[in-house]
Protein backbone atom coordinates (compact mmCIF):
# COMPACT_ATOMS: atom_id res chain seq x y z
CA UNK A 1 0.00 0.00 0.00
CA UNK A 2 0.83 3.46 -0.28
CA UNK A 3 3.44 4.80 2.69
CA UNK A 4 2.77 8.26 2.04
CA UNK A 5 1.39 9.08 5.65
CA UNK A 6 5.58 8.77 7.09
CA UNK A 7 6.97 11.47 5.13
CA UNK A 8 4.17 14.15 5.19
CA UNK A 9 4.24 16.52 8.50
CA UNK A 10 1.25 16.71 10.45
CA UNK A 11 0.19 19.45 12.42
CA UNK A 12 -0.81 18.88 15.61
CA UNK A 13 -4.49 19.33 15.89
CA UNK A 14 -4.10 22.03 18.37
CA UNK A 15 -1.27 24.33 19.26
CA UNK A 16 -0.55 23.36 22.06
CA UNK A 17 2.34 25.73 23.28
CA UNK A 18 3.97 24.96 26.85
CA UNK A 19 2.39 27.88 28.73
CA UNK A 20 3.79 29.76 30.89
CA UNK A 21 3.04 30.10 34.42
CA UNK A 22 1.01 32.75 34.17
CA UNK A 23 -0.43 32.44 30.90
CA UNK A 24 -1.32 29.06 32.19
CA UNK A 25 -3.34 30.24 35.49
CA UNK A 26 -4.92 32.96 33.34
CA UNK A 27 -6.34 30.00 30.86
CA UNK A 28 -8.20 28.28 33.54
CA UNK A 29 -11.69 29.16 33.96
CA UNK A 30 -12.44 29.62 37.70
CA UNK A 31 -8.94 31.75 37.87
CA UNK A 32 -10.33 33.73 35.17
CA UNK A 33 -13.54 34.20 37.17
CA UNK A 34 -12.17 35.29 40.52
CA UNK A 35 -9.98 37.40 38.75
CA UNK A 36 -12.70 39.05 36.92
CA UNK A 37 -14.89 39.31 39.92
CA UNK A 38 -12.09 41.59 41.81
CA UNK A 39 -12.75 45.25 40.43
CA UNK A 40 -16.31 44.46 41.40
CA UNK A 41 -15.55 43.64 44.95
CA UNK A 42 -13.21 46.72 44.70
CA UNK A 43 -16.78 48.70 43.46
CA UNK A 44 -18.43 47.54 46.36
CA UNK A 45 -15.93 48.35 49.00
CA UNK A 46 -15.28 51.40 47.75
CA UNK A 47 -19.17 52.16 48.31
CA UNK A 48 -19.50 50.93 51.10
CA UNK A 49 -16.67 52.71 52.58
CA UNK A 50 -17.98 55.82 50.85
CA UNK A 51 -21.47 55.92 52.15
CA UNK A 52 -20.09 54.80 55.61
CA UNK A 53 -18.18 58.02 55.72
CA UNK A 54 -20.97 59.95 55.03
CA UNK A 55 -19.73 61.19 51.63
CA UNK A 56 -23.50 60.74 49.98
CA UNK A 57 -26.65 61.18 51.64
CA UNK A 58 -29.39 58.11 51.94
CA UNK A 59 -30.86 59.58 48.74
CA UNK A 60 -27.91 60.09 46.52
CA UNK A 61 -26.07 57.04 47.09
CA UNK A 62 -27.88 54.68 49.73
CA UNK A 63 -24.94 51.69 51.41
CA UNK A 64 -24.49 48.69 49.82
CA UNK A 65 -26.84 46.75 52.42
CA UNK A 66 -29.73 48.62 52.18
CA UNK A 67 -30.03 47.67 48.29
CA UNK A 68 -29.30 44.16 49.53
CA UNK A 69 -32.30 44.41 52.13
CA UNK A 70 -34.45 45.85 49.09
CA UNK A 71 -33.27 42.83 46.93
CA UNK A 72 -34.31 41.05 49.68
CA UNK A 73 -38.11 42.75 50.56
CA UNK A 74 -38.82 42.23 47.03
CA UNK A 75 -37.68 38.98 46.75
CA UNK A 76 -39.87 38.12 49.62
CA UNK A 77 -42.87 39.62 48.28
CA UNK A 78 -42.65 37.91 44.72
CA UNK A 79 -41.99 41.06 42.91
CA UNK A 80 -38.40 40.45 41.98
CA UNK A 81 -39.19 37.10 40.49
CA UNK A 82 -41.58 38.79 38.39
CA UNK A 83 -39.72 41.27 37.24
CA UNK A 84 -36.27 39.74 36.29
CA UNK A 85 -38.64 36.70 34.70
CA UNK A 86 -40.81 39.04 32.47
CA UNK A 87 -37.70 41.00 31.62
CA UNK A 88 -35.90 38.30 30.37
CA UNK A 89 -38.65 36.70 28.73
CA UNK A 90 -38.96 39.70 26.56
CA UNK A 91 -35.62 39.79 25.59
CA UNK A 92 -35.17 36.34 24.46
CA UNK A 93 -38.17 36.74 22.31
CA UNK A 94 -37.52 39.57 21.04
CA UNK A 95 -33.76 38.44 20.26
CA UNK A 96 -34.89 35.14 19.36
CA UNK A 97 -37.27 36.76 16.50
CA UNK A 98 -34.90 39.66 15.37
CA UNK A 99 -31.86 37.49 15.37
CA UNK A 100 -34.11 34.45 12.95
CA UNK A 101 -35.25 37.76 10.76
CA UNK A 102 -31.51 39.37 11.08
CA UNK A 103 -30.46 35.72 9.68
CA UNK A 104 -32.90 35.56 6.58
CA UNK A 105 -32.47 39.02 5.45
CA UNK A 106 -28.70 38.68 5.89
CA UNK A 107 -28.49 35.86 3.80
CA UNK A 108 -30.55 37.17 0.94
CA UNK A 109 -28.89 40.82 1.32
CA UNK A 110 -25.78 38.93 1.37
CA UNK A 111 -26.22 36.52 -1.29
CA UNK A 112 -28.29 38.23 -3.86
CA UNK A 113 -27.01 40.93 -5.76
CA UNK A 114 -31.34 41.44 -6.98
CA UNK A 115 -32.60 41.41 -3.45
CA UNK A 116 -29.14 43.67 -1.96
CA UNK A 117 -29.89 46.62 -4.59
CA UNK A 118 -33.83 46.04 -3.74
CA UNK A 119 -33.71 46.23 0.10
CA UNK A 120 -30.35 47.39 1.13
CA UNK A 121 -31.24 51.14 1.49
CA UNK A 122 -34.32 50.18 2.56
CA UNK A 123 -33.27 48.29 5.92
CA UNK A 124 -30.14 51.13 6.02
CA UNK A 125 -33.03 53.92 6.32
CA UNK A 126 -34.78 51.89 8.83
CA UNK A 127 -31.56 51.21 11.12
CA UNK A 128 -31.10 55.10 10.81
CA UNK A 129 -34.32 55.62 12.91
CA UNK A 130 -33.42 55.83 16.59
CA UNK A 131 -34.83 53.07 18.52
CA UNK A 132 -36.89 55.82 20.68
CA UNK A 133 -38.95 56.84 17.91
CA UNK A 134 -40.60 53.20 17.20
CA UNK A 135 -42.20 53.53 20.79
CA UNK A 136 -45.57 55.77 20.27
CA UNK A 137 -45.65 54.15 17.19
CA UNK A 138 -45.59 50.75 18.24
CA UNK A 139 -47.99 52.03 21.16
CA UNK A 140 -50.20 53.08 18.84
CA UNK A 141 -50.44 49.90 16.81
CA UNK A 142 -50.00 47.26 19.07
CA UNK A 143 -51.18 49.05 22.46
CA UNK A 144 -49.34 48.64 25.73
CA UNK A 145 -49.10 44.84 25.92
CA UNK A 146 -46.41 42.23 25.38
CA UNK A 147 -46.22 43.04 21.77
CA UNK A 148 -44.78 46.44 21.07
CA UNK A 149 -42.03 45.87 23.80
CA UNK A 150 -40.84 42.14 21.94
CA UNK A 151 -41.17 44.20 18.93
CA UNK A 152 -39.13 46.99 19.99
CA UNK A 153 -36.30 44.75 21.32
CA UNK A 154 -36.88 42.84 17.82
CA UNK A 155 -35.80 45.77 16.07
CA UNK A 156 -32.82 45.75 18.03
CA UNK A 157 -31.49 42.16 17.97
CA UNK A 158 -32.12 42.46 14.01
CA UNK A 159 -29.71 45.11 12.76
CA UNK A 160 -26.55 43.74 14.07
CA UNK A 161 -27.14 40.23 13.01
CA UNK A 162 -28.49 41.66 9.64
CA UNK A 163 -25.17 43.92 8.92
CA UNK A 164 -22.85 41.15 10.16
CA UNK A 165 -24.37 38.07 8.65
CA UNK A 166 -24.82 40.29 4.96
CA UNK A 167 -21.20 41.80 5.22
CA UNK A 168 -19.54 38.55 5.73
CA UNK A 169 -21.02 36.58 3.39
CA UNK A 170 -20.34 38.92 0.60
CA UNK A 171 -16.77 38.20 1.38
CA UNK A 172 -16.82 34.28 1.64
CA UNK A 173 -13.68 32.66 -0.28
CA UNK A 174 -14.95 33.09 -3.67
CA UNK A 175 -13.08 29.61 -4.51
CA UNK A 176 -14.68 27.49 -1.86
CA UNK A 177 -17.89 28.64 -3.05
CA UNK A 178 -16.67 28.24 -6.80
CA UNK A 179 -15.62 24.41 -5.39
CA UNK A 180 -19.11 23.78 -4.20
CA UNK A 181 -20.87 24.98 -7.10
CA UNK A 182 -18.58 22.52 -9.53
CA UNK A 183 -19.43 19.53 -7.47
CA UNK A 184 -23.12 20.66 -7.91
CA UNK A 185 -23.95 22.09 -5.03
CA UNK A 186 -26.18 25.31 -5.95
CA UNK A 187 -29.32 27.15 -3.67
CA UNK A 188 -29.97 26.49 0.04
CA UNK A 189 -26.77 23.49 -0.47
CA UNK A 190 -24.67 25.77 -0.87
CA UNK A 191 -25.67 27.73 1.32
CA UNK A 192 -25.82 25.41 4.59
CA UNK A 193 -22.69 23.44 2.83
CA UNK A 194 -20.40 26.46 2.31
CA UNK A 195 -21.66 29.60 2.87
CA UNK A 196 -23.08 29.91 6.13
CA UNK A 197 -20.23 27.55 7.58
CA UNK A 198 -17.80 29.90 6.49
CA UNK A 199 -19.63 33.19 8.27
CA UNK A 200 -20.44 31.33 11.59
CA UNK A 201 -17.39 33.24 13.80
CA UNK A 202 -19.25 36.52 12.01
CA UNK A 203 -22.55 35.46 13.39
CA UNK A 204 -21.91 34.78 16.35
CA UNK A 205 -20.16 37.89 16.97
CA UNK A 206 -23.33 39.39 15.22
CA UNK A 207 -25.73 37.54 17.86
CA UNK A 208 -23.49 39.18 20.62
CA UNK A 209 -23.99 42.59 19.67
CA UNK A 210 -27.58 41.98 19.00
CA UNK A 211 -28.19 40.70 22.72
CA UNK A 212 -26.32 43.63 24.07
CA UNK A 213 -28.93 45.48 21.73
CA UNK A 214 -31.44 43.19 22.95
CA UNK A 215 -31.22 44.67 26.43
CA UNK A 216 -31.13 48.07 25.75
CA UNK A 217 -34.11 48.23 23.73
CA UNK A 218 -35.66 46.57 26.52
CA UNK A 219 -34.85 48.93 28.99
CA UNK A 220 -36.22 51.73 25.94
CA UNK A 221 -39.41 50.13 26.04
CA UNK A 222 -39.98 49.40 30.01
CA UNK A 223 -39.18 52.86 30.69
CA UNK A 224 -41.54 54.13 28.59
CA UNK A 225 -45.15 51.83 29.13
CA UNK A 226 -45.20 48.96 30.84
CA UNK A 227 -46.24 47.80 34.59
CA UNK A 228 -43.72 45.13 35.26
CA UNK A 229 -39.73 44.26 34.35
CA UNK A 230 -36.70 45.72 35.32
CA UNK A 231 -37.45 48.88 33.42
CA UNK A 232 -40.40 49.50 35.25
CA UNK A 233 -38.61 48.89 38.72
CA UNK A 234 -35.99 51.93 37.65
CA UNK A 235 -38.85 54.64 36.65
CA UNK A 236 -41.39 53.26 39.69
CA UNK A 237 -38.27 53.12 41.58
CA UNK A 238 -37.25 56.83 40.54
CA UNK A 239 -40.63 58.29 41.11
CA UNK A 240 -40.92 56.98 44.61
CA UNK A 241 -37.33 58.04 44.98
CA UNK A 242 -36.15 54.18 45.67
CA UNK A 243 -32.64 54.74 44.92
CA UNK A 244 -31.79 51.64 46.54
CA UNK A 245 -34.14 50.02 44.50
CA UNK A 246 -33.18 52.04 41.67
CA UNK A 247 -29.45 50.66 42.00
CA UNK A 248 -30.93 46.88 42.46
CA UNK A 249 -32.33 47.12 39.28
CA UNK A 250 -29.05 48.67 37.26
CA UNK A 251 -27.00 45.63 39.40
CA UNK A 252 -29.36 43.42 38.15
CA UNK A 253 -29.59 44.52 34.84
CA UNK A 254 -25.43 44.19 34.67
CA UNK A 255 -25.36 41.07 36.36
CA UNK A 256 -28.55 39.51 34.00
CA UNK A 257 -27.06 41.10 30.82
CA UNK A 258 -23.48 39.69 31.65
CA UNK A 259 -24.65 36.10 32.39
CA UNK A 260 -26.85 36.05 29.05
CA UNK A 261 -23.62 37.07 27.33
CA UNK A 262 -21.34 34.36 28.40
CA UNK A 263 -23.49 31.87 27.47
CA UNK A 264 -23.77 33.30 24.21
CA UNK A 265 -20.19 33.33 24.38
CA UNK A 266 -19.54 30.25 25.03
CA UNK A 267 -21.73 28.60 22.48
CA UNK A 268 -19.62 30.92 20.23
CA UNK A 269 -16.45 29.12 21.75
CA UNK A 270 -17.76 26.14 20.53
CA UNK A 271 -18.91 27.22 16.94
CA UNK A 272 -15.64 28.75 15.88
CA UNK A 273 -14.01 25.65 17.40
CA UNK A 274 -16.19 23.47 15.30
CA UNK A 275 -16.69 25.74 11.97
CA UNK A 276 -13.33 27.91 11.37
CA UNK B 1 1.92 0.45 -6.80
CA UNK B 2 -0.86 -2.24 -9.10
CA UNK B 3 -1.23 -3.89 -5.41
CA UNK B 4 -4.07 -1.06 -4.69
CA UNK B 5 -5.91 -2.33 -7.70
CA UNK B 6 -6.39 -5.57 -6.26
CA UNK B 7 -9.83 -6.93 -5.78
CA UNK B 8 -10.29 -5.60 -2.49
CA UNK B 9 -9.34 -2.22 -3.33
CA UNK B 10 -11.22 -1.52 -6.23
CA UNK B 11 -10.46 2.35 -7.50
CA UNK B 12 -12.70 5.32 -7.46
CA UNK B 13 -14.84 3.88 -10.22
CA UNK B 14 -16.24 0.73 -9.88
CA UNK B 15 -16.71 -1.01 -12.90
CA UNK B 16 -20.62 -1.64 -12.09
CA UNK B 17 -22.89 -1.04 -14.99
CA UNK B 18 -25.71 2.04 -14.88
CA UNK B 19 -22.94 3.63 -12.63
CA UNK B 20 -23.68 7.69 -13.77
CA UNK B 21 -21.88 9.33 -15.78
CA UNK B 22 -18.83 7.10 -15.98
CA UNK B 23 -18.24 6.61 -19.83
CA UNK B 24 -15.48 8.59 -20.70
CA UNK B 25 -16.54 11.65 -23.27
CA UNK B 26 -15.12 13.49 -26.03
CA UNK B 27 -13.99 16.86 -25.25
CA UNK B 28 -14.30 19.12 -28.34
CA UNK B 29 -12.97 23.26 -28.21
CA UNK B 30 -14.18 25.21 -31.27
CA UNK B 31 -12.90 28.85 -31.58
CA UNK B 32 -12.52 29.04 -27.99
CA UNK B 33 -11.91 32.77 -27.08
CA UNK B 34 -11.64 34.50 -23.40
CA UNK B 35 -11.36 38.05 -22.96
CA UNK B 36 -10.81 39.86 -19.55
CA UNK B 37 -12.08 43.34 -18.66
CA UNK B 38 -13.38 45.82 -21.38
CA UNK B 39 -12.43 48.77 -23.40
CA UNK B 40 -8.74 49.63 -22.92
CA UNK B 41 -8.21 46.90 -20.07
CA UNK B 42 -9.19 43.88 -21.96
CA UNK B 43 -7.02 41.75 -22.67
CA UNK B 44 -7.50 38.58 -24.17
CA UNK B 45 -5.99 35.42 -22.73
CA UNK B 46 -7.06 32.59 -24.65
CA UNK B 47 -8.24 33.01 -28.55
CA UNK B 48 -8.88 30.37 -31.04
CA UNK B 49 -8.22 27.44 -29.53
CA UNK B 50 -9.48 24.62 -31.69
CA UNK B 51 -9.14 21.39 -30.47
CA UNK B 52 -10.31 17.52 -29.80
CA UNK B 53 -9.22 15.54 -26.91
CA UNK B 54 -10.54 12.06 -27.59
CA UNK B 55 -12.81 10.04 -24.91
CA UNK B 56 -10.77 7.85 -22.78
CA UNK B 57 -7.05 10.05 -23.68
CA UNK B 58 -5.13 11.28 -21.02
CA UNK B 59 -4.26 14.76 -22.60
CA UNK B 60 -1.54 16.87 -20.95
CA UNK B 61 -1.95 20.87 -21.44
CA UNK B 62 1.68 22.69 -20.77
CA UNK B 63 2.42 26.42 -21.15
CA UNK B 64 4.04 29.51 -19.14
CA UNK B 65 2.54 30.88 -16.45
CA UNK B 66 -0.32 32.97 -16.47
CA UNK B 67 -1.06 31.63 -20.21
CA UNK B 68 -4.71 30.42 -19.45
CA UNK B 69 -4.48 26.70 -19.19
CA UNK B 70 -6.88 27.39 -15.48
CA UNK B 71 -8.85 29.48 -17.61
CA UNK B 72 -9.31 26.78 -20.66
CA UNK B 73 -10.40 23.90 -17.53
CA UNK B 74 -12.74 26.63 -16.16
CA UNK B 75 -14.46 26.79 -19.51
CA UNK B 76 -14.83 22.96 -19.52
CA UNK B 77 -16.14 22.45 -16.29
CA UNK B 78 -18.49 25.55 -17.30
CA UNK B 79 -17.07 27.65 -14.29
CA UNK B 80 -16.33 30.14 -16.80
CA UNK B 81 -17.85 31.15 -20.28
CA UNK B 82 -16.15 31.68 -23.32
CA UNK B 83 -16.21 35.01 -24.90
CA UNK B 84 -16.43 33.13 -28.35
CA UNK B 85 -16.43 29.52 -29.24
CA UNK B 86 -17.94 26.46 -27.15
CA UNK B 87 -16.72 23.55 -25.37
CA UNK B 88 -18.36 20.71 -25.87
CA UNK B 89 -18.55 17.71 -24.05
CA UNK B 90 -19.82 14.02 -25.95
CA UNK B 91 -22.60 15.69 -27.99
CA UNK B 92 -23.84 18.52 -25.59
CA UNK B 93 -22.36 21.61 -25.48
CA UNK B 94 -21.18 22.82 -22.25
CA UNK B 95 -23.72 25.24 -20.78
CA UNK B 96 -23.30 26.07 -16.90
CA UNK B 97 -21.72 23.99 -13.96
CA UNK B 98 -21.18 20.41 -16.22
CA UNK B 99 -21.84 17.42 -13.93
CA UNK B 100 -19.83 15.61 -16.72
CA UNK B 101 -16.63 17.12 -15.24
CA UNK B 102 -14.99 16.73 -12.00
CA UNK B 103 -12.18 18.98 -11.25
CA UNK B 104 -9.37 19.34 -8.58
CA UNK B 105 -8.56 22.75 -8.74
CA UNK B 106 -4.68 24.10 -8.97
CA UNK B 107 -5.54 25.19 -4.73
CA UNK B 108 -7.37 22.38 -3.17
CA UNK B 109 -9.91 23.87 -1.68
CA UNK B 110 -11.28 22.16 1.33
CA UNK B 111 -13.95 23.02 3.27
CA UNK B 112 -11.81 23.98 6.06
CA UNK B 113 -14.56 23.05 8.98
CA UNK B 114 -14.93 19.46 7.01
CA UNK B 115 -12.68 16.62 7.56
CA UNK B 116 -10.79 14.96 5.10
CA UNK B 117 -13.22 12.34 4.71
CA UNK B 118 -16.28 14.70 4.58
CA UNK B 119 -14.31 16.98 2.23
CA UNK B 120 -14.02 13.68 0.07
CA UNK B 121 -17.59 12.84 0.28
CA UNK B 122 -19.00 15.88 -1.32
CA UNK B 123 -17.51 14.63 -4.59
CA UNK B 124 -19.21 11.75 -4.62
CA UNK B 125 -21.93 12.03 -7.73
CA UNK B 126 -25.56 12.73 -6.81
CA UNK B 127 -27.83 9.84 -5.65
CA UNK B 128 -25.11 7.61 -4.39
CA UNK B 129 -26.73 5.92 -1.00
CA UNK B 130 -25.34 6.65 1.99
CA UNK B 131 -22.87 3.05 2.76
CA UNK B 132 -22.18 3.03 -0.68
CA UNK B 133 -20.60 6.30 -0.82
CA UNK B 134 -18.95 5.84 2.69
CA UNK B 135 -17.25 2.59 0.90
CA UNK B 136 -16.26 4.69 -1.30
CA UNK B 137 -14.67 7.11 0.02
CA UNK B 138 -12.93 4.62 2.60
CA UNK B 139 -11.76 3.24 -0.73
CA UNK B 140 -10.26 6.77 -1.99
CA UNK B 141 -8.44 7.69 1.01
CA UNK B 142 -6.81 3.91 0.84
CA UNK B 143 -5.75 4.69 -2.81
CA UNK B 144 -4.08 8.16 -1.86
CA UNK B 145 -2.71 6.88 1.47
CA UNK B 146 -4.83 9.29 3.62
CA UNK B 147 -6.87 6.48 5.57
CA UNK B 148 -5.06 7.54 8.46
CA UNK B 149 -5.95 10.91 8.21
CA UNK B 150 -9.53 10.61 7.51
CA UNK B 151 -11.25 12.65 10.40
CA UNK B 152 -8.50 15.06 10.63
CA UNK B 153 -9.43 18.68 9.11
CA UNK B 154 -7.60 20.34 6.23
CA UNK B 155 -5.80 22.79 8.30
CA UNK B 156 -3.89 19.91 10.44
CA UNK B 157 -2.74 18.01 7.18
CA UNK B 158 0.46 19.10 5.03
CA UNK B 159 -0.22 21.08 1.71
CA UNK B 160 0.58 18.11 -0.42
CA UNK B 161 -1.66 16.01 1.51
CA UNK B 162 -4.58 18.73 1.31
CA UNK B 163 -3.93 18.08 -2.70
CA UNK B 164 -4.37 14.60 -2.45
CA UNK B 165 -7.67 14.96 -0.81
CA UNK B 166 -8.78 17.34 -3.44
CA UNK B 167 -8.03 14.80 -6.50
CA UNK B 168 -9.84 11.95 -4.33
CA UNK B 169 -12.63 14.46 -4.12
CA UNK B 170 -12.38 14.88 -7.96
CA UNK B 171 -12.16 10.86 -8.30
CA UNK B 172 -14.93 10.37 -6.18
CA UNK B 173 -17.51 11.78 -8.92
CA UNK B 174 -17.31 9.27 -11.93
CA UNK B 175 -16.84 11.80 -14.02
CA UNK B 176 -16.98 12.02 -17.79
CA UNK B 177 -14.52 13.75 -18.24
CA UNK B 178 -11.60 14.54 -15.14
CA UNK B 179 -9.96 17.85 -14.59
CA UNK B 180 -6.94 18.28 -13.30
CA UNK B 181 -4.89 21.42 -12.59
CA UNK B 182 -1.39 21.21 -11.49
CA UNK B 183 -2.32 18.11 -9.32
CA UNK B 184 0.81 17.30 -8.71
CA UNK B 185 2.54 20.53 -7.73
CA UNK B 186 2.95 20.25 -4.04
CA UNK B 187 4.14 16.92 -3.65
CA UNK B 188 7.62 15.80 -3.03
CA UNK B 189 9.47 13.68 -5.85
CA UNK B 190 8.45 10.38 -4.39
CA UNK B 191 5.15 11.04 -3.31
CA UNK B 192 4.53 12.71 -6.74
CA UNK B 193 6.07 9.28 -8.97
CA UNK B 194 3.47 7.82 -6.50
CA UNK B 195 0.54 9.84 -7.32
CA UNK B 196 1.04 9.96 -11.10
CA UNK B 197 1.46 5.81 -11.10
CA UNK B 198 -2.67 5.76 -8.93
CA UNK B 199 -4.01 8.17 -12.26
CA UNK B 200 -2.25 5.86 -14.62
CA UNK B 201 -3.66 2.64 -12.30
CA UNK B 202 -7.09 4.71 -11.51
CA UNK B 203 -7.90 5.56 -15.58
CA UNK B 204 -5.95 1.58 -16.78
CA UNK B 205 -8.83 0.53 -14.74
CA UNK B 206 -12.05 2.64 -15.47
CA UNK B 207 -10.99 4.89 -18.94
CA UNK B 208 -11.98 8.47 -18.10
CA UNK B 209 -11.27 11.55 -19.91
CA UNK B 210 -8.36 13.39 -18.34
CA UNK B 211 -7.40 17.00 -19.13
CA UNK B 212 -4.53 17.71 -17.28
CA UNK B 213 -2.37 20.70 -16.50
CA UNK B 214 0.83 20.49 -15.77
CA UNK B 215 3.97 22.87 -15.31
CA UNK B 216 6.12 19.60 -15.68
CA UNK B 217 7.38 18.38 -19.10
CA UNK B 218 8.31 14.97 -17.80
CA UNK B 219 5.07 14.61 -15.87
CA UNK B 220 3.37 15.11 -19.21
CA UNK B 221 5.31 12.50 -20.87
CA UNK B 222 5.12 10.08 -18.59
CA UNK B 223 1.51 10.41 -18.58
CA UNK B 224 -0.04 11.70 -21.47
CA UNK B 225 -1.45 10.53 -25.00
CA UNK B 226 -1.15 13.49 -26.42
CA UNK B 227 0.51 17.14 -25.05
CA UNK B 228 -1.14 20.06 -26.47
CA UNK B 229 1.51 23.35 -25.34
CA UNK B 230 -0.36 26.81 -25.48
CA UNK B 231 1.55 29.95 -25.80
CA UNK B 232 1.54 33.03 -27.78
CA UNK B 233 2.19 32.92 -31.70
CA UNK B 234 5.35 34.70 -32.89
CA UNK B 235 4.26 37.74 -34.39
CA UNK B 236 0.73 37.86 -32.79
CA UNK B 237 2.49 38.40 -29.12
CA UNK B 238 -0.32 41.12 -28.47
CA UNK B 239 -3.04 38.51 -29.00
CA UNK B 240 -4.01 35.84 -26.75
CA UNK B 241 -2.94 31.95 -26.15
CA UNK B 242 -3.63 29.54 -28.14
CA UNK B 243 -2.60 25.87 -28.48
CA UNK B 244 0.99 25.84 -30.43
CA UNK B 245 2.12 22.70 -30.27
CA UNK B 246 0.41 19.32 -30.81
CA UNK B 247 2.52 16.19 -29.81
CA UNK B 248 1.79 12.77 -29.95
CA UNK B 249 3.41 10.60 -27.11
CA UNK B 250 4.72 6.93 -28.56
CA UNK B 251 4.59 4.18 -26.56
CA UNK B 252 2.14 2.20 -24.11
CA UNK B 253 2.89 3.31 -20.18
CA UNK B 254 4.58 2.85 -18.00
CA UNK B 255 7.24 4.22 -19.98
CA UNK B 256 10.71 4.27 -19.72
CA UNK B 257 11.59 7.35 -17.98
CA UNK B 258 15.52 7.09 -19.37
CA UNK B 259 14.24 6.23 -22.99
CA UNK B 260 16.36 8.33 -25.74
CA UNK B 261 13.06 9.03 -28.26
CA UNK B 262 11.08 10.64 -24.85
CA UNK B 263 14.58 12.89 -23.62
CA UNK B 264 14.37 14.26 -27.57
CA UNK B 265 10.96 15.26 -27.01
CA UNK B 266 11.59 16.31 -23.76
CA UNK B 267 14.23 19.05 -24.72
CA UNK B 268 11.87 19.77 -27.78
CA UNK B 269 8.72 20.30 -25.98
CA UNK B 270 11.15 22.68 -23.18
CA UNK B 271 12.22 24.86 -26.33
CA UNK B 272 8.24 25.50 -27.26
CA UNK B 273 7.80 26.80 -23.80
CA UNK B 274 11.01 29.09 -24.21
CA UNK B 275 13.56 27.05 -22.35
CA UNK B 276 16.79 26.18 -23.96
CA UNK B 277 16.94 22.56 -24.42
CA UNK B 278 20.45 21.89 -23.44
N1 LIG C 1 -11.36 36.48 -13.25
C1 LIG C 1 -10.35 37.04 -13.92
N2 LIG C 1 -10.34 38.36 -14.16
C2 LIG C 1 -9.34 38.94 -14.84
N3 LIG C 1 -8.28 38.28 -15.32
C3 LIG C 1 -8.23 36.96 -15.11
C4 LIG C 1 -9.26 36.27 -14.40
N4 LIG C 1 -8.94 34.96 -14.36
C5 LIG C 1 -7.77 34.84 -15.01
N5 LIG C 1 -7.33 36.03 -15.46
C6 LIG C 1 -6.13 36.27 -16.23
O1 LIG C 1 -6.02 35.27 -17.20
C7 LIG C 1 -4.68 34.91 -17.36
C8 LIG C 1 -4.54 33.43 -17.34
O2 LIG C 1 -4.88 32.94 -16.07
P1 LIG C 1 -4.83 31.39 -15.74
O3 LIG C 1 -5.13 31.23 -14.31
O4 LIG C 1 -5.67 30.66 -16.71
O5 LIG C 1 -3.30 31.07 -16.03
P2 LIG C 1 -2.53 29.69 -15.89
O6 LIG C 1 -2.03 29.33 -17.24
O7 LIG C 1 -3.36 28.70 -15.19
O8 LIG C 1 -1.30 30.11 -15.00
P3 LIG C 1 -0.54 29.30 -13.85
O9 LIG C 1 0.31 28.30 -14.55
O10 LIG C 1 0.27 30.31 -13.17
O11 LIG C 1 -1.59 28.66 -12.99
C9 LIG C 1 -3.86 35.64 -16.32
O12 LIG C 1 -3.19 36.70 -16.91
C10 LIG C 1 -4.90 36.16 -15.37
O13 LIG C 1 -4.51 37.41 -14.89
MG1 LIG D 1 -3.36 27.87 -13.36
Amino acid sequence: MLDLDKQAPVRAPQDRSPASGRSALLATGWARLLLGLLLPAALVLAWQLSTAAGLFSVVQLPPPAMVFEAAVDLLQRGELARHVAISTQRVLLGFAFGAALGLAFGALVGLSKVADVLLAPTIGALRAVPSLAWVPLLILWMKIGEDSKVTLIMIGAFFPVFTTVSLALRHVDKNLVEAGRAFGLKGLKLLTTVQLPAVVPSVFSGLRLALAQAWLFLVAAELIASSMGLGFLLTDSQNNGRTDRLLLAIVLLAVIGKITDAVLGIAEKWAVKRWA
Amino acid sequence: MTAVLSPGHAPARSARPGDAGSAALPVAFQGLRRTFGTGASAHTVLRDVDFEVRAGEVLAILGPSGCGKSTLLRATAGLDTPCAGSVTIGETPVAGIDSRCAVAFQEPRLLPWHTLQANIAIGLPKGTSAREGKAKVARLLELVGLAKFAKHRPREVSGGMAQRASLARALARNPAVLLLDEPFGALDALTRIKMQDLLLDVHRAEPTTVLLVTHDVDEALQLADRIIVLGKEPGREGDGATIIRTVEVPGPRPRDRGSAELARMRSSLLESLGVDGH
